[in-house]
């Protein structure tokens, strides 16, 4: 049997491929009688099973069609771990994903200039010809290496094997420079483990969660919301930091109404009342853990009247706070959040989080961070790939040693016109990724895909990035095509499968098919053995000891876990991927590598008068950019809107459902105005809006000029020198009534 | 048999996903919903309280609909569901007008249209859909007159209460507060 080790390290960060013996798993569950039940409820009906791609939570879920063959609606598999048989708006409403008119039906080749949207329809021939040939010189002339691939979703795997086949090791997905990454590199450098995706937190169980700018509910990852909804049943304490009152903050028994970019301080504050009240779980710090001593030093006059003073929470909230998740320890979830790029010293941030929940003692414990385990699933068998003459650590001149992945937001400043990096990138490929309003800064985005000598762009809609592509690729959504095996960490080791419930509407095709066809094109047959993907699938399950056919009665298949329990036992030795082979509450990679091995307050920058903070967050309705022309979710909800304190709206003189402008302290304007919503909800000193709005793509009829996009008012990005994250709320917007006129240049 | 409904708004955290599980499942066209989410604040920052419903018809058992309908279209049945017969709809929105809750609208088919409870599925032993769908579990359905169902269990244990009471509709949608 596999060591836990070995485990970890192939789970690491996801990118698993290790083949073992499929002898010995068991079939953990049956199918539910929900299940059943719908069988009996629509045995006239097929159903197709299949994996939600509407966001990164991947639930598993049945397709059901009506008798006239049309999908009909979506409904979660009642087996499946991430979903429990229940689905989110967001993947309910997936099938307005299949539905979408303005859909890419076509290859699409540029006649205009990069971004002018001008394009003629081509053949797949002439399009992937195109693509091959395109590549091809540039592998030619600068090198492989200079071919970086930007992806978000399942397409990612296989265009990563192709530009590996090539030579190349630059793939990236912005989920981590500009959303997880601080988070993994800091729980990487305290418990030698990271976080993962689905989050390995214990909610079902906790007794006390503490959510710092973490909005679940608002943010729908389904799991998550699921199981916090439980501990709320099962009475759980909700502690919330946010200068929001959030959805979440209405359901706290302590809502933290913290001022914006000081939650360091808050954290020190509470580490400072744990030790000093000797709150900590004394034998799990023991046992455990390394540091104690500099940590408690460290601390030591970091009381809540200092932190009073720097977040406005007052010194008795603090205390009466710290004592409440200490009552619940081991069962206490300091949350991790998500997406934590926030002010550019996101890492310490999170080491500080980390800390806190190790001095409570609730990594490896019920109610605290479990152990999750994932199926090993077999990589098609190729030869081994060219090794890179440069890797994508080239592109970033000796900077964010830390990070353990390649940086989105570092493909572009390598791919500048006048960059200095040891690797420039000459050619990108793009795939389910909206780049545009993905990364801050946009002008620079813009400057690197002008200068790239060849861009791709892959997805299933027209999008701002598909503007800037000399060739698009329209792919088939995920309702209308195989993919690979979902074996994402959990509880359960398990396997979920997405068959098409329809073929492909319009000429569009599976980015699966598409990577094998330029590989094809480039002489690279050996990568992609299988000549369908039906077959791979097949001859991988067959491996783990199942096949297509079971796969698609059942859609998910959750085995019994192989190595360590859910939980340290009592006792239990533990040696943790770390330097020390503990729990690093001082950290010595930080330290070796020049960094604060133990997190310190920064104060940062605040909005100039007349200037508000930038705050943005997630709807429950929509993933990023990418559903805002889904017709069903864009019912739900059709536009962002700008909340501002009611106090705010009497100075600036706005009303209810009035429309502004937002101008950034660098003079940028935002394209669209946005409607203000009048909300207790916000603190003054800033405003909110849900990101993913105000698009600028025409053929997005639905969706084109309605909201703000909170990205193209990120100006300001304030880098993590730890790993590269993009810190962006360190942004200040003003509001005009008006549309400001731009200053002539 | 007295079907009702109950919905935790301790647990909702207002996501809609019971709108579009409605949408999808009685084909309600896009634009149009049989229930929706409502957001109630109180109080100044940061002294606030939040309350979060899923709203839809509360299945009156003195239901002013039924009352006014001049064709039988709106009506009584069994398990006290108030339900629409669209052949014998007029689309006079008379029912429209008479409802305290909002809860019809006029279907682009000409005639009136509003939640029922997912008739068709709890005729088979099934859930409404957007019970089954919510991703909070925080709606609860059955049997009233059953002691044992999920709803009166709830409402056994937990406080309730109805939307406009005073309105004397006898509504069978409750709120767990």
């Amino acid at each position: 049997m596999a060591s836990r080790r070995d485990f970890l390290r192939v789970s690491a960060f996801g990118i698993g491929g290790m083949f073992v013996a499929a002898a010995g798993l068991k079939l953990q569950a049956s199918i539910s009688d929900l299940n059943e039940r719908s069988d009996k409820l629509y045995l006239n009906l097929i159903k197709t099973p299949t994996y939600c791609e509407v966001c990164f939570w991947k639930c598993a879920g049945w397709v059901y069609k009506t008798d006239e063959g049309e999908i009909w609606k979506i409904v979660g598999n009642e087996i499946d771990q991430h979903c429990n048989g229940r689905f989110c708006p967001r993947g309910t409403g997936g099938v307005g994903m299949y539905h979408d008119e303005a859909r890419l039906k076509t290859p699409l080749i540029r006649t205009g200039e990069r971004g002018e949207q001008k394009f003629r329809k081509a053949s797949w021939e002439e399009a992937l010809d195109m693509v091959a040939k395109n590549l091809q010189n540039i592998a030619d002339k600068h090198g492989p290496e200079t071919i970086a691939l930007l992806s978000h979703g399942s397409g990612g795997k296989y265009f990563t094997n192709l530009i590996k086949a090539l030579g190349s090791d630059s793939s990236a997905a912005p989920s981590f420079s500009q959303c997880k990454g601080p988070r993994e590199i800091a729980f990487l450098n305290t418990f030698g483990e990271e976080v993962l995706s689905p989050e390995r937190t214990d909610i079902r169980d906790t007794r006390c969660m503490v959510l710092i700018g973490a909005h679940i509910g608002e943010n729908m990852h389904n799991g998550q919301v699921q199981e916090m909804s439980d501990a709320i049943d099962k009475g759980a304490s909700i502690i919330t930091v946010d200068p929001r009152f959030s959805v979440v903050a209405g359901k706290s028994k302590f809502w933290l109404p913290v001022k914006p970019a000081t939650d360091i301080a808050l954290l020190l504050a509470w580490i400072h009342v744990i030790i000093y009240e000797n709150q900590y779980d004394a034998g799990y710090v023991e046992k455990y853990t390394y540091g104690f001593d500099y940590l408690k030093q460290h601390v030591k006059n970091f009381t809540p009247e200092w932190a009073y003073g720097i977040t406005t929470i007052k010194p008795g909230t603090i205390r009466e706070t710290a004592r409440e998740m200490a009552n619940a320890s081991p069962a206490v979830i300091i949350h991790p959040g998500r997406h934590v790029t926030w002010y550019g010293d996101d890492t310490q941030r999170l080491r500080a989080v980390a800390i806190l929940n190790a001095l409570l003692g609730s990594w490896g414990r019920r109610g605290g961070f479990y152990q999750p385990e994932s199926m090993p699933v077999p990589s098609a068998p190729h030869p081994p790939y060219p090794k890179p003459r440069k890797t994508w650590r080239d592109a970033l001149n000796g900077k964010f040693n830390m990070t353990e992945l390649p940086l989105a937001s570092e493909f572009v400043e390598a791919s500048l016109p006048d960059s200095d990096r040891d690797l420039q990138y000459k050619a990108w490929i793009v795939n389910g990724t909206n780049l545009i309003f993905t990364l801050p800064d946009q002008q620079k985005t813009i400057d690197a895909l002008k200068n790239l000598e060849f861009v791709a762009v892959v997805d299933t809609m027209p999008m701002e990035i598909t503007a800037w592509a000399d060739v698009i690729l329209p792919e088939c959504t995920y309702l209308e095509r195989y993919d690979s095996i979902r074996n994402s960490p959990h509880r359960l080791p398990s396997i979920a499968v997405r068959i098409p419930a329809v073929d492909p509407k319009y000429d569009t095709r599976s980015a699966w098919w598409m990577a094998r066809e330029i590989g094809l094109r480039m002489g690279l047959d050996d990568y992609f053995p299988f000549e369908t993907q039906e077959e791979e699938l097949d001859w991988q399950l067959k491996e783990l000891g199942t096949s297509l056919e079971e796969m698609t009665r059942k859609g998910v298949k959750n085995f019994e876990r192989s190595w360590d329990d859910l939980y340290i036992a009592k006792g239990q030795e533990m040696e943790f991927f770390t330097n020390t082979g503990k729990i690093e509450l001082y950290s010595t990679s930080m330290a070796a590598a020049g960094f604060d091995p133990l997190p310190v307050y920064t104060k940062h920058e605040l909005p100039p008068a007349g200037f508000y903070r930038l705050n943005y967050g997630r709807a429950p309705m929509h993933t990023f950019s990418r559903t805002s022309n889904n017709p069903n979710l864009t019912d739900l909800m059709a536009e962002n809107t700008l909340w501002v304190n009611p106090k705010i709206s009497k100075i600036e003189g706005i009303e209810n459902d009035q429309y502004v402008w937002l101008e950034n302290s660098k003079g940028i304007i935002s394209t669209f105005p946005i409607k203000v919503r009048v909300t207790e909800r916000i603190r003054w000193d800033s405003v909110y809006m849900v990101h993913g709005f105000g698009h600028q793509n025409k053929m997005l009829e639905r969706c084109f000029g309605k909201g703000a996009s909170d990205t193209e008012l990120m100006s300001i990005v304030h880098k993590d020198p730890v790993m590269g994250g993009t810190g962006m709320r360190g942004n200040f917007v003003r509001i005009h009534i008006e549309k400001p006129q731009e200053e002539l240049s | 048999m007295r079907y009702a409904m109950a919905i935790d708004t301790k647990k909702c955290v207002g996501c809609s996903d019971c709108v579009v599980a409605c949408q999808t499942e009685n084909h309600v066209p896009i634009g149009y919903c049989r229930d929706w989410v409502v957001e109630v604040m109180d109080g100044t920052y940061p002294q606030l309280e939040m309350e979060i419903r899923s709203e839809r018809c509360n299945q009156c058992g003195n239901a002013p609909c039924v009352r006014c309908c001049p064709t039988g279209a709106s009506h009584f049945e069994e398990g006290g569901l108030v339900l629409v017969t669209a052949d014998k709809c007029i689309g006079c929105g008379a029912c429209i007008q008479s409802c305290p809750y909002d809860a019809r609208y006029s279907h682009p088919d000409g005639h009136v249209d509003k939640c029922t409870f997912c008739n068709h599925r709890v005729e088979v032993g099934g859930k409404p859909a957007c019970v089954e769908a919510c991703p909070t579990k925080c709606m609860y359905f059955g049997d009233l007159d059953d002691p044992g169902s999920d709803v009166s269990k709830v409402l056994k244990t937990r406080k309730s209460k109805t939307l406009i009471p005073e309105a004397g509709t006898e509504p069978y949608l409750y709120f767990l507060i």
